[in-house]
This record gives structure tokens, sequence and C-alpha cells, in this order.
């Protein structure tokens, strides 16, 4: 057995948090070679070789793959096949987007946010928003999978292994790249933050979400949002918790102004602590909340923040 | 232009779910059933470029049981101009996987050469998020996924993509699949006399084995079980006892 495991690169730089999470979700599955695919990658690939558990890198640098576009991507990753047993990647919205394409053009079945792998063939996930978890025996050849990454602490740094290139194919052309809309933030990246304060319809407005920032920069932490905050237009899209925006698993993660409904809870409900803060003491949000404060955020947040700052 | 929509009969989204005692499944039995929410934002979509006048036809396709018929005459309902079902089996249980799904969809690509797929990103009960992305793999089409905005061009669709660092604005060349996300638009629920309507426009009724398809399943399910449980804790009764409980008791601040 062997596993090929796609780099998270953003920008060209290694995600690290979600890559390393990928790699110590399949290190009993066989040696783990990691793909480094990008323009300008090489420093990105120095740092994959460097996670524990590694034993090889390939580097695949072309214009063609700068953007993580699902076309020239997935078909790097056909011709790299070889013979690994394993296709696997972190499950950010780069690798849902292009793993499912891969399985279909190898005839195999993809097997998306994978909690935990029970043999070489089968693995837990989660259905209905996290509200059951189903455990799946893959009959398929190779697999493909996808690695929901807050499920996996990230492997510790290793010796280097070793990095070579592998060639890039013709651009099949189907596809190009416009722009990224990026939110720049100083803050630590939403799933692996040690501490997400996030707020809910309850914050009101984008300007009051100033106060949800301003608690979680006193702690250091990252931000997010509920679905009715991102539609709002309180918050940015890339800031939304749950079934279908990011799954967090942080020491601590606070709910500001958030009901908690199921699809909210998904993606956050296997955090160590959860605090919430909501004037309504029925809201569904306490049920899963070690600590609860029926209060107004309005008032609660800014006394929370002087608090800590 | 002519779009195909295919729309998944799935428990609806406020439905609490239960397992079935035997573990061998979710329980579906007289559970409340709608179209897939992600679903109904495609069938906007493809109804919102059709009054625009991009679009000249809408074909809703669902694959499943003979009850996506009422899904069907839901995505007919809110303007789609023709449906096919294609049933795969009676048991409300049996989900087909998305490369069954897409394998099916590709063969109605070959007869129905619609110049654009418009799917739902993921479905709300096996959260597999993978339709849309196998079908323009089998047939070598351009995709894009997590759609928020979607602007048809000159032989192209424009789409700007929900990613994880933000947004994503990319070209892809028609013919292509398109998968809709939360904030692509917000479906309209269908009048009375549209319902009505719907009765009436063309549902034409296919069952898998026409295919000639090699659909076995390729993974198999051995136990669906409740995810770790989660107490409710305490409540504080101020913002001193909560940084309190928070530095002493927990010590994650
Ligand atoms: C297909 C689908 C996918 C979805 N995916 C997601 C997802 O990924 N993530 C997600 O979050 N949701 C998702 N949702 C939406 C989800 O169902 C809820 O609608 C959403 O989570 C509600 O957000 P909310 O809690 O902020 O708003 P509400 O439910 O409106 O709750 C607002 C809360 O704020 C409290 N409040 C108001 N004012 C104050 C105040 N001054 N002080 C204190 N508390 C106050 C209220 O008591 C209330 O509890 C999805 C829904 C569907 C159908």
């Amino acid at each position: 057995m062997s596993v090929l495991l796609i780099a998270e690169v953003t920008e060209g730089a290694l995600a690290r948090d979600a890559t390393a999470k990928a790699v110590s979700a399949v290190l009993d599955l066989g040696a783990v070679t990691v793909l480094v695919a990008g323009a300008g990658v090489d420093a990105a690939a120095a740092d994959a070789a460097k996670i524990a558990g590694v034993t090889k890198v390939l580097v695949a640098d072309d214009p063609s793959l700068a953007h993580g576009l699902a076309e020239p991507m997935a078909a790097l990753i056909r011709d790299v096949a070889g013979d690994y047993t394993h296709f696997v990647a972190p499950g950010t919205a780069d690798a849902k987007n292009v793993l499912p394409r891969l399985a279909a053009m190898l005839d195999v079945m993809v097997i998306s946010d994978v909690m935990a792998v029970l043999a070489a063939d089968t693995f837990a996930r989660p259905v209905y928003a996290g509200n059951a978890v189903q455990t799946v025996t893959s009959s398929d050849a190779v697999k493909v999978l996808t690695v929901r990454t807050a499920s996996f602490q990230p492997a510790a740094d290793g010796d280097a292994a070793p990095i070579e290139t592998v060639s890039v194919g013709a651009d099949p052309g189907l596809s190009a790249w416009i722009e990224d809309r990026v939110t720049e933030s100083d803050r630590p990246t939403l799933t692996s933050a040690k501490i997400v304060v996030s707020g809910g319809r309850g914050v009101g407005s984008e300007e009051n979400f100033a106060l949800i920032a301003a608690l979680a920069d006193a702690l250091g932490a990252a931000v997010g949002a509920s679905r009715a905050a991102v539609d709002s237009g309180f918050a940015p899209n890339d800031w939304q918790v749950g079934q279908t925006g990011k799954v967090v698993a942080p020491e601590l993660y606070i709910a500001i102004g958030i009901s908690g409904a199921i699809q909210h809870l998904a993606g956050m409900k296997d955090s160590k602590v959860i605090v919430a803060i909501n004037k309504d003491e029925e809201a569904p949000i306490f049920d899963v909340a070690d600590y609860g404060l029926v209060a107004d955020l309005f008032d609660a947040v800014p006394r929370f923040t002087d608090a800590a700052s | 232009m002519k779009v195909l929509v295919p729309v998944k009969r799935v428990a609806d989204y406020n439905v609490k779910i239960r397992l079935k005692a035997d573990g061998s499944s979710v329980d579906l039995a007289n559970v409340k059933m709608s179209m897939n929410p992600f679903d109904e934002i495609a069938v906007e979509e493809a109804v919102r470029l059709k009054e625009k006048g991009t679009v000249s036809e809408i074909v809703a396709v669902s694959i499943g049981v003979p009850q996506a018929q009422e899904t069907l005459r839901t995505a007919l309902a809110m303007g789609a101009d023709r449906a096919i079902l294609v049933t795969a089996g009676t048991d409300v249980h049996q989900d087909m996987e998305p490369l069954g799904v897409a394998k099916i969809l590709a063969a109605l690509v070959e007869s129905e050469r619609p110049d654009l797929v418009i799917a739902g990103k993921q479905a709300i009960d096996n959260d597999m998020n993978a339709t849309g992305q196998m079908l323009a793999g089998l047939l070598g089409w351009g995709q894009a996924t997590f759609a928020s905005n979607l602007e048809i061009g000159d032989g192209q669709a424009v789409v700007t993509r929900e990613v994880d660092g933000g947004l994503q604005t990319v070209s892809v060349k028609l013919p292509a699949v398109v998968t809709a996300d939360l904030r692509l638009n917000e479906p309209r629920y269908a009048s009375l006399p549209n319902i009505m309507k719907a009765k009436k426009k063309p549902l034409e009724e296919k069952s898998v084995s026409d295919f000639g398809l090699d659909l076995s399943p390729r993974l198999s399910v051995s136990k669906v079980a409740e995810p770790a449980g989660r107490q409710a804790g305490i409540k504080v009764a101020s913002v001193e006892e909560l940084i309190e409980k928070l530095k002493t008791e927990a010590g994650v601040i």
C-alpha cells in the first residue's frame, strides 16, 4: 500500500496545518508521498518534506496549476498516478473541487470527509450534518478520500524527505482563473486556531461585528460566523462555520448571538470547550455549551473584551 | 441555450433525523421529504437565466424512488419546462452513490445535449459534495463548483466561487457543470397557479436498467451510528464568572 497525498497550497505557500493533519490521518496506510502542485512552489515542497511521516515529495510547478483549477489538477494527479493505492487530500474547498473529479476519471467512488481510518478500505464519515456517522467499506481498487481536518492532530516535524520534480501535461484549457478576492487578516486561520469567536444573526449588522472581532483579537482567536450572519452581509463567506462551511474543533469556541441550528452545530460541536452567549435561554446552542451565559451580547461582549485585553 | 438541473429528494433540512434500531441506516419512514436545498438554488438559477432570455429550456432530472416525482413537480412549478424521472428502486433507504448518479446524468447529457448543467453543491443527506464534479470528470467538461454568482457570456460562464480564503472568479468554457452554493440566490416559492400548471408539464419516466450501465455500488455501509454526544454544561451568571471558569476550570484562556 502507498499513499499519494495532495498538499494544500495557498498562493504558492504550503498550508502546513491542513496538510499535516491529512498526513497523520493516513500514516497507517503505507508510505506517504506528498504532491505539491502550484506555480513557484519550491519552498512549499521543502516545507512539505519536513512533515514527519512523509517519505517523498513530488513537485509539479507550472503556471496552469497556480490557482488550483480542477481540470489541470485532476489531470496532473491522474498522470502521476503510478502504483498508489490511496489518493488523499485534506478536505478543503480546493480538494473537494478536485478529488471527486479525479475519482470519476479513475472510475472509483470518492469518500468525502473521512473522520477515521478504520482499515485500508474502511472509513468513518459524517452524514446528515454530522447527526450520524457512517462506516463505509470501499471495494474500489484505489481509494480517493478527503480528510476532515478537524478530526486529526497535525503530524509533527521530521527529517527532510527527498524531493523529485514531476512533469506537467498540457493545460486542458477548459477553465481560466480571473481573480481571487481574499479576506486579508493577521488573525489565525479558522481551521487551525486554538480559539474561535463566532457571531450570528443576533449581532445585527456588519458594524456590530467589530464587537466580535475585538473579542477575538483580545483572545488571539479566529473569527467565525453563522450562515445567517454571512447571508445578511455581516461577515465574509469564508467565516461561515457549519455543515456547508468550515468545520472547526478548537480548544475554545465562543458562539455569540447564534441559536444553534443543526447545520451550525455540524461545524463546531467537536470543539473542546463551547461557550454560548445568547439572550434567549431556550436557544438550542445551550444544549451543547459547557458554559452558557444568558445575556444581551451588546452588554456582555464588550465587558468580556475589556477583561481579556 | 439548454440547461439540465439534477434534483434530489432528501429528508427536509428541518427534520431531526433518527437512526434505525439495527444501526443500518437513518430511519426515513414517515419523514418529511423535500428537494435538497442546494438543488432548489440550482433550479432557481436556471429559471432566472430563462427569465433573462439566456436560457430557452430547462430540464429537471431526478434519480431515485418513484416519489421523486414530487420533487420534479416542485422543480416544474418553480419554472423548469420538463422533467425526467429515472427510477432506481423502491426502497427509500437506498441511496445511489454520486458515481452512479453521475453516470446516469452523463448518459442523459449525451441524449439531451444541454449547454450547461447546474447542480447543487452537496446533498444534505449523504453530504458527499461530489456529483457535479464527477459528472464533469466523466464528460471531460469544465467545472465551476460552489458558485455564488453566475454570468453566461459568449461560449463561457463566468462564475464566482466560495473558497476557503474568500471568493475566486473563474471562467469556464461551455458546455460545463456549475454547482450552486448557498448564496447564489434565494429560491422562490412556487405559486399555486404554477403548481397547477406544473401538473400538466411533461414528465418522462425511465428506469436505471434502460441505461445498460454498471451501477453496482462501490461503497458498502456497514454501520450508521450516533456521533459522540455532548452534554449541556452549566449556566454562568455573569461575564466575570464566565472568565473565571474559562481560566481556572477549563484552562482555555
Ligand atoms: C442547506 C443548508 C445549509 C446550511 N448550512 C449552514 C452552515 O454551514 N452554517 C450555519 O451556521 N448555518 C447553516 N444553515 C442555516 C441554519 O439552518 C440556520 O438558519 C443558521 O445557522 C442560523 O443562524 P443564527 O444562529 O445566526 O441565526 P438565528 O437562528 O436567527 O439566531 C440568532 C440568535 O441570536 C440571539 N440574539 C439576538 N439578539 C441578541 C442579543 N442582543 N444578545 C444575545 N443574543 C441575541 C437570538 O436569541 C437567537 O438565538 C444551513 C441551512 C441550510 C438549509
